[in-house]
C-alpha cells in the first residue's frame, strides 16, 4: 500500500501531465493533433533551455533572476552582429560576422554575464537573489543601449532555420532543446561536476570538508545558466526574425515555475532535469489548453499561479522534514 | 543543616532517553533559594540536557519537577519563564538590530491606550532593571553595539523582567573577558541577596570556588554526589566529582608497533577571529607515527576542533605553522591540498559537516574520492556501488541497501559512512573529532575497534575527544590542550583521569 502511494507520489508530475492531456483531449478536439503537439513543444523549447540552467543553479541553493535579461542581451548581440557587424571607426575597419560567428559571440556574452553573476556571488558573497537581480537590470539596460531601444530585424534564411526550420520531421528548436536536455541529464547524473552540484546544494559544509571547490562549482552553474539563456535568446530572435529590446521580460518567473513544479527543492540538493522538463511541459500544455478552451488570459494567469502553489504543497507533503 | 523551606525548585527521579541513549538516569536535584548551585561534570555528562528539562526546552521526560513543593510541568520555555525559571544559554539569543529595551520586552511588549507600543514605559523599566544590575548602559543602544559581557547582562535583565526566581547560566564565562567575569560575579552576588536561586554550569574550577555555595556532580547522566559548601571544597574533590566514569564493556586496545613518523606539525598558531592579538592556540608542535593513535584532550573551547581544522587547510589565510607528511614539508592551503597529501578529517558534527543527508550512502562514501569511480570521463554507478559495498562490509554498516539515504541511518552507522568516505581516499593520517559523540555504547565500541584496526594497517590517527575514559582507552599518547598550548603530554600507561583533568583545567 505504501509502495503504491510512494510510486504515485514519485510520478506525480507525469500523472498530472497525463490527466491534464486526457481532460483537454475530451474538452477540445483541437488539442490532440500533431500540429498542436509541435506547437506546444516549440513554445516550451526556450523555457526548457533556460530552465535547465535554472535547475542547476537552484540545485546549488541559488537562484538566477537575470535569465530573461541575459536572453535579451545575448539575442540582441547575435542579431546586431549579424545585421551590422562591428565598426571600429578609428581604424576604419568593419568586422562582419557569419551566422556561426554571431551565434558564438552571443553564447560567449551569455556565458560572460553568467560568470559575472557567479563571481559576485562567490568572491564578494553577494546573495544570489541580489546579484542576479542587479544583473537583471544591468543586462536589460545594456540591451537598450545596444539596440537603441529599437528592434533589430531581418537576418536571412540561414539564421531563420534555427527557429523555424524542420529537420527529420522535427522542428529545430525542439532538436536544440533535446540536445540541451540530454547533455544536462548526463552532466547531472554521470559526471563529477554534476555530483558536486548536488553535494554543494545538499550540504555546503560537508562538501567543503570533502575537498570540493565550492566556488568553482557555483561560478560554473551561473555561467551555464547564462549560456543557456543565450541559447534561448538566439532561438527567439531567429523565430521572430527580430531582436526585441524588451524580449524575455519575466521569463525568469516561468522558468522558476517549471523548476519548482518539476520537484526541485529551492533549498538545494534535490531535483532533476527530467522533473524540470515535466514542469515546463505542464505549463506549456496548460497554456495551450486554456487558449484552445477560450479561457480569458486573465484567468489563465490565476490558474497558473494556483498550479504552482499546488505543486509546491504536494512537494512539501512529500518532504515534510525539509525547511 | 538543610532547611526544607529553602528548597525552591526540585527535580525528582528525572530520566531522559534519546533513542537508545540514556542521557539522564534518575537524577534528583535540589535548588536552594539565594544560593549559587553549581553543576560540574565532564562534557556529555548530561548537564545541558538537565538544564533543558528544567527550563522547559524538553517537555518529555520521566520523573517530576517541584516548584515551591508543587508539581509543575513545562511544555515550553515560555511556561517555565512564567513560573520564574529563566535560562541564559551559552550562545546568547538576542536580536542584534533591536535595542536593549526592544530585546528585553520581546514577546511581552507593553501597549498604551491606543494599542501602540508604550516605548517610554518600557524604556524606563529597562533603565530600572539595568540599574539593579549596576549597569549604566543606555536602554536605546542596539544590542549589536554591545560587547559579549554586556549582552549577557541584557539576558539577565530579560530574566529579571520575567520576575525570575531561578536563573540558569550555562557556561556564562566562556566568551567574556576577565573584567567582565568580575562584574558578572558581582551581579550574581546581588541576585543572591535578592533571593534568586542560581544554577551555574562551568568548567572553570577556580572561578567556581569563588562563587559557588553548593556543588553537584553529574556523571554519565547520574548524580554522583554533592559538596554542601565551598568552604569544604578543594579542587581535588571537585575533579573527583567530575571524573571516574565507567565504560560498559571496557574496550581493550591492542598494542600496535609504530612505524615511521607520518605527520609532524610545527609552530601551528591560529589567531582569534575578532581579536588578532590573542590566539585560539599558539606554537603547537606534535607528531604522529604510523600505527599510532594520538589523543588530544581539552575542555570546551580549548581549540581542539580548530587545531584539526587548521592542519586540514580550513583557515589558510590566518594560520601560521608548518606541516610535514612523511618528513616532507607540504603546503596545505585548502582541503584539496590536505586530501592530496593523504589527510582525512571526520568532523565533530556529522550531520552538519560530515554527510549530505539526502544523498545515498554510495554517493556520500565516494564524495571525497569520486575520481576513482570515473570510467571514460563519466561516473560509473557499478564501480561506485562496489566501492561502497566494500566499505559497508568492512565497517559493518547496517543498512538494507547501499542506496539508502544517509538520513535514514542511525548515528553510529552515519559515523561509519563518514569514516568510509575518508578511508576511500586512502589516507595516511586520519583526524577524528569526537568520533563517538551522540552514538550508543555498542556503536562506540565498534568505532574503537575500527580505530584500532586502522592503526594496525599503518595509518596515523589523531583523535580529539572530551571524554576521558574514551581517550584513555583508545590513545597511545595523550596531549592536553589548554590555555592556547599543549599543557601536558602523557603516555597511556602512566596517566589517569585525574592527571589529565588537572592539566586541562585552567
Amino acid at each position: 500500500m505504501t509502495n503504491i502511494k510512494s510510486t504515485l507520489l514519485k510520478f506525480q508530475s507525469i500523472i498530472a501531465l497525463v490527466v491534464l492531456c486526457v481532460v483537454l483531449t475530451l474538452l477540445s478536439d483541437k488539442f490532440l493533433t500533431p500540429e498542436n503537439g509541435w506547437n506546444i513543444m516549440r513554445q516550451i523549447s526556450i523555457n526548457v533551455c533556460i530552465s535547465v540552467g535554472m535547475t542547476l543553479v537552484i540545485l546549488t541553493k541559488g537562484i538566477d533572476l537575470s535569465v530573461g535579461s541575459m536572453l535579451a542581451f545575448a539575442g540582441a548581440i547575435t542579431a546586431g552582429l549579424l545585421q551590422n557587424g562591428i565598426e571600429i571607426p578609428s581604424m576604419n575597419i568593419l568586422l562582419e560576422f557569419t551566422v556561426f560567428g554571431a551565434i558564438f559571440a552571443g553564447l560567449i556574452v551569455g556565458g560572460g554575464l553568467g560568470t559575472f553573476n557567479g563571481w559576485m556571488i562567490t568572491r564578494f558573497k553577494v546573495p544570489p537573489f541580489v546579484a542576479t537581480l542587479s544583473m537583471l537590470t544591468i543586462a536589460r539596460g545594456a540591451t537598450m543601449l545596444w539596440t537603441g531601444g529599437f528592434p533589430i530585424t531581418g537576418f536571412g534564411d540561414t539564421f531563420a532555420f534555427i527557429g523555424t526550420g524542420w529537420f527529420l520531421g522535427i522542428p529545430m528548436p525542439v532538436w536544440i532543446m533535446a540536445v540541451v536536455v540530454a547533455i544536462a541529464m548526463v552532466i547531472t547524473r554521470k559526471t563529477v561536476f554534476g555530483r558536486h552540484i548536488y553535494a554543494v546544494g545538499g550540504n555546503e559544509s560537508a562538501a567543503r570538508l570533502s575537498g570540493i571547490n565550492i566556488n568553482k562549482v557555483k561560478v560554473w552553474v551561473y555561467a551555464i545558466a547564462g549560456i543557456l539563456s543565450a541559447v534561448g535568446g538566439i532561438i527567439l530572435v531567429s523565430r521572430l526574425d527580430s531582436a526585441q529590446p524588451n524580449a524575455g521580460m519575466s521569463y525568469e518567473l516561468d522558468s522558476i515555475a517549471a523548476v519548482v513544479i518539476g520537484g526541485t527543492s529551492l533549498s538545494g540538493g534535490r531535483g532533476s532535469i527530467t522533473g524540470t522538463v515535466q514542469g515546463a511541459l505542464i505549463i506549456g500544455v496548460l497554456n495551450s489548453g486554456l487558449v484552445l478552451l477560450n479561457v480569458s488570459p486573465f484567468w489563465q494567469q490565476i490558474i497558473k499561479g494556483f498550479v504552482i502553489l499546488l505543486a509546491v504543497i504536494m512537494d512539501r507533503l512529500n518532504h515534510p522534514n525539509e525547511d | 543543616m538543610e532547611n526544607l523551606s529553602d528548597i525552591l525548585f526540585e527535580a525528582q527521579g528525572i530520566t531522559k532517553k534519546f533513542g537508545g541513549v540514556t542521557a539522564l538516569d534518575n537524577v534528583n536535584l535540589k535548588v536552594h533559594t539565594g544560593k549559587v548551585n553549581v553543576i560540574v561534570g565532564e562534557n556529555g555528562a548530561g548537564k545541558s540536557t538537565l538544564m533543558k528539562i528544567l527550563s522547559g526546552v524538553y517537555p518529555d521526560y520521566e520523573g517530576k519537577l517541584l516548584f515551591n513543593n508543587e508539581e509543575v510541568h513545562f511544555n515550553n520555555p515560555k511556561e517555565a519563564m512564567q513560573k520564574g525559571i529563566a535560562i541564559i544559554h551559552q550562545e546568547l539569543n538576542l536580536i542584534p538590530y533591536l535595542t536593549i529595551t526592544q530585546n528585553i520586552f520581546l514577546g511581552r511588549e507593553v501597549r498604551n491606550a491606543f494599542g501602540l507600543l508604550d516605548s517610554k514605559l518600557m524604556r524606563n523599566k529597562t533603565k530600572e532593571l539595568l540599574t539593579r544590575l549596576n549597569c549604566d548602559l543606555n536602554p536605546s543602544t542596539l544590542v549589536s553595539e554591545l560587547r559579549v559581557g554586556e549582552q549577557q547582562l541584557v539576558e539577565i535583565a530579560k530574566a529579571l523582567l520575567g520576575e525570575a526566581k531561578v536563573v540558569i547560566m550555562d557556561e556564562p564565562t566562556s566568551a567574556i573577558s576577565d573584567s567582565e567575569v568580575e562584574s558578572l560575579f558581582k551581579i550574581i552576588a546581588s541576585l543572591k541577596e535578592q533571593n534568586v536561586a542560581i544554577l551555574y554550569i562551568s568548567h572553570k574550577l577556580d572561578e567556581l570556588l569563588l562563587i559557588a555555595d553548593r556543588f553537584i556532580g553529574l556523571r554519565d547522566g547520574k548524580m554522583v554526589g554533592t559538596i554542601e559548601s565551598s568552604a569544604e571544597a578543594k579542587k581535588d574533590d571537585l575533579i573527583r566529582l567530575m571524573v571516574g566514569r565507567d565504560i560498559k564493556d571496557v574496550f581493550q586496545k591492542e598494542k600496535v608497533p609504530f612505524g615511521e613518523e607520518v605527520l609532524r606539525v610545527e609552530k601551528m598558531s591560529l589567531p582569534r577571529k575578532f581579536d588578532k592579538s590573542s590566539y585560539v592556540f599558539k606554537d603547537i608542535d606534535f607528531s604522529v607515527k604510523k600505527g599510532e593513535v594520538l589523543g588530544i584532550f581539552g575542555l570546551m573551547g580549548a581549540g581542539r576542533t580548530e587545531l584539526l581544522e587548521t592542519i586540514f587547510g580550513l583557515h589558510p589565510k590566518v594560520m601560521s605553522g608548518t606541516v610535514y607528511i612523511e618528513n616532507k614539508e607540504v603546503k596545505i592551503r585548502s582541503v584539496m591540498d590536505a586530501i592530496r597529501n593523504g589527510m582525512g578529517l571526520v568532523p565533530e558534527d556529522r550531520k552538519e559537516d560530515g554527510l549530505v543527508l539526502q544523498m545515498e550512502i554510495t554517493k556520500n562514501i565516494s564524495m571525497a574520492s569520486v575520481g576513482q569511480v570515473v570510467k571514460n570521463g563519466l561516473l560509473s554507478s557499478k564501480s561506485e556501488a562496489s566501492l561502497s559495498k566494500k566499505y559497508i562490509e568492512a565497517l559493518k554498516i547496517k543498512t538494507p541497501s547501499e542506496k539508502q539515504f544517509a538520513k535514514n541511518l542511525s548515528g553510529g552507522n552515519q559515523q561509519k559512512v563518514v569514516l568510509a568516505k575518508w578511508l576511500a581516499t586512502n589516507p595516511k593520517v586520519l583526524f577524528l573529532d569526537e568520533p563517538t559523540r551522540g552514538i550508543d555504547v555498542n556503536a562506540k565500541n565498534e568505532i574503537y575497534h575500527l580505530i584500532n584496526s586502522l592503526a594496525k594497517k599503518g595509518l596515523g590517527l589523531v583523535v580529539v575527544s572530551s571524554e576521558l575514559p574514551e581517550i584513555l582507552a583508545i590513545a597511545d599518547r595523550i596531549l592536553v590542550l589548554s590555555d592556547t598550548k599543549i599543557n601536558a603530554e602523557f603516555n597511556q600507561e602512566n596517566t589517569n583521569e585525574e592527571l589529565i583533568m588537572q592539566a586541562a583545567i585552567l
